[in-house]
């Protein structure tokens, strides 16, 4: 399920009128990894998965997937191998949860042919993975917030996609419901080899699910690399201004930071 | 209340069926009633050119029915399907209930486009010119609302209706002029723009299913997409959907056909309003379904309405004035719940 190669940046800059949102940027995501991206709010970061997936074309550089731009790839071939779970989800219309997730398998499905055995097995593993089969027949504009959320992440994971770009997709959720996405998550990249992109706001769950960490600061990179590496105080202070302490957790197992909330 | 596919196919061919009888049966009434056999063979008569299918009828009878009455009553129905279809289009490609021709000054754009022609007397391409002037008006209007009302690429709902409110608003003065300037010709224009189907030719008949034809199969040939846009740009565009070129062919395709409703027809509003809803409301949001049944039901509610102006009251009532009648305060409802949802 992995393509080789994967995304890589060279000199990318893309500005919105007189705003560069991103500048000079050069990176490249490997696959069958968990990358993180954070940063300050403004920083770029949805600008960045809008490039990954072909929406925006960068002003200068190039942007490739598996050694070829993305721009030449047709939107449903690129949509095959690579899924966004979007920060905002809204919609006027009273689709049901099913029919919603049965888009994910838009990519996959002929133009004039019915979904068959394959698509619904996808839709239903990716609704009983997210848990939200028990309401596969409400309509989605009547759903919470948190409970649209969940079915926007289950129309991705429907997609069957190698790459997975999550921007936020789980700002409006609890801990409990946060960690079932990103733990589904966690093991397609281990069990399957996928790649999963996120952005994440909140560092600790970033410190605590993904392989790799790329900071980002008002449209460039500041760090990026192995999260055991790159996360720590002096990164956090630089790029977020504010004083943290980074530690190894016993209970959690993993690196996590605490910060000094006032004072 | 949502139907499941069994019901769905059997809403469709029940639709189809009531239009078809109520086509027959609007051809005989007026002030010469025919009987529904009568109609079904002079029909008959004239497609398979066989004079014998006559026999036993009053020679005025075909001419009422074949020259009169069907041209005016397909008319109608090929308008409604057509307004209708164009509403569907509008809300879906626009992510709001509120939209229709109508309410999005593209039908106004139409008009003037039309008025235009029929002041200047422009006839440059025959009896296209009317139909073509009405596209090029309907288009700009389209751009014009759409620029008026996106910030960054974002269209919000509520500055829709209100710039294609304030666009109409422009034309309508715009009307107004031409009609100042129309001098005798002005009681053609005030007519037509009131909405009628007098008149009507099979000239008529021939350009509106063509635009109709066209429009349905692009709108059919592009539904699932539809479906997926309605879930916005930025996901629409990671499922596969090239989501800028579906917008403008199916944005294109809702104004050709809107215009050339307008021009055979004149403003009738609110059609491509109330039935998308009302079908929404009984097949769900899937415009694979809800395109032939809103075509099926808006044909059927406008050729009620004219049959009720042309055969049952005492006065002929313009239709435009009879739907904006009707469809006025229901679009009020719908604007009223919508707010007390947004609260």
């Amino acid at each position: 399920m992995t393509i080789a190669g994967g995304f890589a940046l060279a000199g990318v800059s893309f500005a919105y009128g007189e705003t560069q949102a991103l500048a000079e940027l050069d990176i490249s995501l490997a696959p069958g990894r968990f990358y993180g991206i954070v940063g300050p709010n403004g920083c770029g970061k949805t600008t960045f998965l809008d490039l990954l997936t072909g929406a925006k074309s960068p002003d200068r550089g190039s942007v490739s997937f598996g050694n070829r731009p993305v721009a030449e790839y047709r939107r449903r071939d690129l949509a095959r191998m690579v899924a966004l779970v979007p920060q905002d989800f809204g919609i006027d219309f009273s689709f049901t949860v099913q029919e919603v997730v049965l888009m994910g398998r838009h990519p996959h499905i002929g133009r004039f042919a019915s979904p068959g055995l394959e698509d619904w097995r996808q839709v239903d593993a990716a609704m009983a993975a997210i848990g939200i089969s028990h309401f596969q027949d409400r309509f989605v504009n009547e759903l919470s917030g948190g409970e649209k959320q969940r079915v926007v992440v289950a129309r991705a994971l429907a997609q069957q996609t190698p790459y997975l770009l999550f921007d936020e997709a789980t700002s409006s959720l609890d801990v409990q419901y946060t960690m079932q996405i990103f733990n589904v998550a966690k093991r397609l990249v281990q069990e399957e080899g996928r790649t999963v992109i996120a952005v994440i706001h909140n560092l600790n769950l970033a410190a605590a699910y993904c392989d790799e960490l790329i900071f980002m600061q008002k449209g460039h990179v500041a760090a990026c690399g192995p999260t055991d590496t790159v996360l720590e105080a002096g990164t956090i202070k630089k790029v977020f201004g504010v004083e943290s302490r980074v530690a190894f957790d016993e209970f959690s197992k993993t690196r996590q930071i605490s910060f000094r909330y006032w004072s | 209340m949502r139907q499941s596919g069994y019901t769905i196919w059997l809403l469709t061919l029940s639709l189809a069926a009531a239009t078809f009888g109520a086509i027959v049966y609007a051809t005989g009434m007026g002030h010469i009633v025919v009987p529904g056999g009568d109609i079904l063979r002079v029909i008959a008569a004239r497609v398979t050119a066989n004079p014998a299918l006559l026999a036993g009828i009053d020679p005025v009878i075909p001419f009422v029915v074949f020259d009169v009455r069907l041209p005016r009553i397909l008319t109608a129905t090929l308008v409604g399907g057509g307004l209708a279809m164009s509403g569907v289009i509008y809300q879906g490609i626009l992510l709001n209930p509120l939209a229709d021709p109508y309410t999005l000054g593209v039908s106004s754009g139409a008009a003037f486009g039309a008025a235009l022609a029929l002041v200047a007397n422009l006839s440059m391409m025959g009896h296209f010119s009317v139909p073509l002037f009405a596209f090029t008006g309907a288009a700009l209007t389209l751009l014009v609302v759409l620029y008026l009302s996106s910030f960054n690429g974002q269209i919000s709902a509520n500055t829709l209706i209100l710039s294609g409110v304030i666009v109409g608003a422009i034309l309508a003065a715009g009307i107004s002029f031409l009609k100042y300037l129309a001098d005798e010709q002005v009681a053609v224009i005030i007519f037509w723009l009131m909405g009628s189907f007098a008149s009507r030719t099979w000239m008529d008949v021939g350009v509106v299913t063509a635009a109709l034809f066209c429009g349905l199969l692009l709108s059919l040939f592009y539904a699932r997409d539809l479906n997926i846009l309605s879930l916005g740009n930025r996901s629409a565009d990671t499922l596969g959907v090239e989501s800028t070129r579906v917008r403008w062919i199916l944005l294109l395709s809702a104004s050709m056909v809107t215009a050339v409703c307008v021009s055979v027809s004149g403003i009738i509003g609110f059609i491509g309003l109330i039935v998308p809803h009302l079908m929404r409301f009984l097949v769900g949001p899937d415009n694979r379904k809800l395109l032939p049944v809103s075509v099926l039901a808006g044909a059927l509610l406008l050729l009620v309405a004219d049959t009720v102006t042309r055969a049952v009251l005492p006065v002929e009532v313009p239709i435009g004035v009879l739907t904006a009648l009707i469809g006025g305060p229901f679009f009020c409802v719908i604007f009223r719940r919508r707010q007390r949802r947004a609260i």
